[in-house]
């Protein structure tokens, strides 16, 4: 941790979150809100002089409420940058200044009730996500009464108390009683693995730190008893069996069962009621102390991040990385690379290999000096242009740049754009070629689709990132769908233009479907609302013709929703047996005179 | 590997495509559901198809190599890859196709596995029928497709990391050390991350910090 501190090559922003990215590959722009700590970072020499005078008291967040800190405090011993903060909050006043008992104390001037929160602009080329995961809050598991009684601890509240530099200085003592307790119990799998409250994941790491934990309890105290409630445990990494095995060898006894009451004992002890399905008895177990062992949950920065970069979730709320297998640290968001728990629950040696994988493929990315752009970008026909400014107006990345007053055509910025094809879809006057995916490549593929038996066929539209991803999913998961669903891949279900479903439907499709990634989650930004609008745009003038609207079907699928493919395709096709030869000679007759 | 070759000698060649359709088996995963060999020949009845052939895996070494010879030999201009997901070896087929002298935009690929023989496994008539579709669309669309070129841009050689847990200053370090530039951003006062609160940590048993 000091070696981030000293590194001249980095620049560390702490009390300070991104609040804005703007860019692409290779040149983000990066805005962050630096909050005010209120002591001059490198001026501070962590004396301690300031918090003898601070007469505010309050819970020691670190140590999760079982210390407590001053106003100003440092968060631990270790903590990098090593200076003192301020917690504004909870001062009594700094503008106007009402107690100032710190600023006295400190001979060197450090604290300063005039610094305000600051926004930094950082330009880069590439983006590590590590926002890490916030744990599970167990107060919503009733049955193990954590809001309830005392001495039912957490696992990271438990860590707090074993550590020689918390509250008790590494001696295991009981929250009512203060008294070393003879007996502790562990329960596991508390927020994960279940179908109703938590996760339904494992989140990895909580067998493992229970074991641990009995290790280092059997460590300080040979004759204590400990019991481990458990579904089953899994050591499956390296050395991870060996640790499991010393554990029970040195007299942990592990009980398969998850407790189904916790209730507490006039002193103050708890009695445990579990299902030992190992045996198949109901048991009771008397304990002193009660820990859970808390799952790994999404931290709750992820949807915004998310928001401000386009990325991909998956079902459970971690990021998804471009391939499960291949590209495991990479978004699909070129640039962008995912390291620890923000990707899904990891251990810190899993962390770290993938922190330093992120790192080589940030580096394998830079080392250049240089990037190639994708050349699917679009493309202005000047002559056809009438500078509507329609196609400004809908880019995701401001990448259009048209002068409605002078009648200049547009002008495409090519290393902006990155290419979802919205102003192509747009362009009421055809003027915008979208390269690799111009109407003509598009339109013949609909026309060999449909050129044989048309009305057995579901048409089907799916952009690359969210819905034909997860179409790859669901084919990776052998889910099972009607095979008479024929795809065509867009970049962005932006993309879809109006004149693809019309040619469709004058061709004899039955039934189309677009799909694209959900509103919020679209590669470009939020090109995927103007596919919304002219899906509706186009339903209206369906029910005005005499179609029936319900034949163009528009469904959001993301990357991790191989299921809901699926499904939808079955939905696809109960609407398509609906459709009869009658409707769709019909839908041709109309369309040809429209 | 059985394998059906159907060459067309077209004489008045200058003007149209001269397209390679490759229905690559992929040992049973495709050819287990899709009869490869079907698909192929009815492949090499399209207009402007030069080469149909089906090959055990394209994407092999030798699958590459053939595919690059017959680009040679033919005179093929632009070539269709029915395999996996373009989303899995699109860039593969992209670099075999500039090693052998064809601006990589000019392929196209049929998505025969993860969007046909996985998931009609027990439909193989079917599946067949959407395989050769599939390839008809691909071969339709790649007739029109144009050759595209790589711009470079200049890039900022700085990255920022989110984060400063154990997997954001594992990151920044690798990253400083190989001598770029940094900006680590937290959101607390101070580095660490749940990593700083834990206790002993395994196998080492060490202070986490």
């Amino acid at each position: 941790m000091t070696d981030v501190g000293r590194h001249p090559k980095i620049t560390l922003h702490t009390l300070s979150e991104v609040v804005d990215v703007k860019g692409y590959v290779g040149n983000f722009h990066v805005n962050i809100l630096k909050r005010a700590r209120y002591v001059d970072e490198k001026e501070c020499t962590a004396c301690g002089d300031c918090v003898k005078v601070c007469p505010v008291v309050r819970p020691d967040e670190f140590d999760l409420g079982l210390s407590s800190r001053r106003a100003i405090f440092s968060p631990f011993p270790q903590a990098v940058p090593s200076a003192y903060v301020i917690n504004v909050n909870e001062c009594l006043g700094h503008n106007p200044v009402v107690c100032a008992k710190c600023v006295e104390a400190c001979d060197k001037d450090c604290i300063d009730f005039h610094m305000s929160d600051k926004e930094i602009v950082e330009d880069v080329g590439s983006i590590v996500v590590a926002t890490g995961l916030d744990v599970y809050d167990p107060t919503e598991l009733d049955e193990y009464a954590y809001a309830r009684f005392e001495n039912v601890l957490t696992s990271l509240e438990f860590e707090r108390l074993i550590n020689a530099g918390g509250p008790t200085k590494g001696k295991v003592l009981r929250p009512t009683d203060l008294k070393r307790p003879r007996s502790v119990g562990f329960v596991q799998c508390v927020g994960s693995r279940s179908a109703k409250k938590g996760g339904s994941y494992c989140s990895n790491v909580c067998c493992m730190n229970t074991i641990k934990s009995t290790l280092m309890l059997k460590e300080h105290y040979p004759d204590i008893d400990i019991k481990v409630f458990y579904i089953d445990i899994r050591a499956f990494g390296k050395g991870f069996e060996d640790l499991y095995m010393r554990s029970r060898r040195s007299g942990v006894h592990y009980l398969r069962g998850l407790p189904g009451t916790v209730e507490e004992e006039p002193d103050r002890g708890l009695k445990v009621s579990i299902e030992n399905t190992a045996t198949g008895k109901l048991e009771t177990h008397h304990l002193d102390m009660l820990v859970l062992a808390l799952g790994i949950k999404p931290a709750a920065s992820t949807q915004r991040l998310q928001e401000m970069l386009g990325l991909q979730l998956t079902p459970d709320g971690f990021f998804l990385e471009a391939h499960p297998k291949l590209l495991p640290v990479d978004a699909a968001t070129r640039g962008v690379f995912y390291a620890g728990c923000a990707e899904g629950p990891k251990d810190i040696k899993e962390s770290v290999t993938q922190a330093s994988a992120a790192a080589a493929r940030a580096i394998r990315l830079m080392h250049k000096g240089e990037i190639t752009t994708e050349p699917i970008t679009s493309m202005v026909v000047e002559e056809h242009c009438k500078s509507c400014g329609k196609c400004a107006e809908v880019c995701p990345y401001n990448a259009i740049k048209v002068d409605v007053k002078r009648k200049t055509p547009a002008v495409v910025n090519t290393a902006a754009c990155a290419g979802c094809g919205t102003c192509a879809a747009e362009c009421p006057f055809g003027a915008i070629i979208m390269n690799h995916f111009t109407d003509e490549q598009i339109l013949n593929q609909v026309h060999a689709l449909l050129e044989e038996k048309p009305k057995e066929k579901i048409l089907a539209f799916a952009c690359n990132w969210c819905s034909y991803a997860g179409a790859d999913y669901a084919g990776v998961s052998r889910l099972q769908y009607p095979p008479n669903v024929r795809m065509i891949r867009t970049m962005c279900s932006g993309r879809v233009d109006e004149k693809f479903i019309w040619d469709g439907f004058l061709k004899g499709a039955p039934v189309i479907l677009v799909s694209g990634c959900h509103i919020g989650d679209c590669h470009y930004i939020d090109a995927n609302h103007w596919t919304e609008k002219r899906i509706k745009k186009i339903h209206k003038k369906m029910s005005k013709l005499g179609i029936r609207p319900e034949r163009l079907q528009l469904e959001w699928i993301s990357a991790a929703e191989g299921v809901r493919f699926a499904d939808v395709m079955q939905q696809m096709e109960v609407l398509r047996e609906g459709v009869t030869s009658e409707e769709i000679a019909e839908t041709i007759e109309i369309l040809k005179k429209d | 590997m059985e394998q059906n070759v159907v060459v067309k000698t077209d004489e008045n060649l200058e003007e149209t495509a001269r397209i390679g359709v490759y229905v690559c088996h992929c040992g049973l995963n495709i050819a287990q559901t899709v009869d490869c060999p079907r698909v192929a020949e009815t492949a090499s009845l399209l207009d402007d198809v030069t080469i149909s052939k089906d090959i055990g895996y394209a994407c092999s070494e030798p699958g590459q190599q053939q595919i690059k010879d017959d680009i040679l030999e033919h005179g093929l201009d632009r070539v269709v890859v029915a395999s996996c997901s373009p989303r899995l070896h699109e860039p593969t087929f992209r670099q075999m196709l500039q090693s052998a002298g064809i601006n990589p935009y000019l392929l196209e690929m049929a998505n025969l596995r993860e969007q046909c023989s996985w998931v009609h496994m027990n439909e193989p008539d079917a599946a067949t029928n959407k395989a050769e579709d599939l390839v008809k669309m691909a071969v339709s669309r790649i007739r029109l497709l144009q050759p595209l070129k790589e711009d470079t841009i200049p890039l900022t050689k700085r990255t920022l990391v989110i984060g400063g847990g154990v997997a954001g200053i594992q990151a920044a370090l690798d990253l400083a050390d190989n001598g770029y530039d940094v900006v680590l951003v937290e959101k607390r006062p101070t580095i660490g991350g749940v990593m700083a609160q834990l206790d002993k940590t395994f196998p080492t048993m060490d202070c986490s910090i």
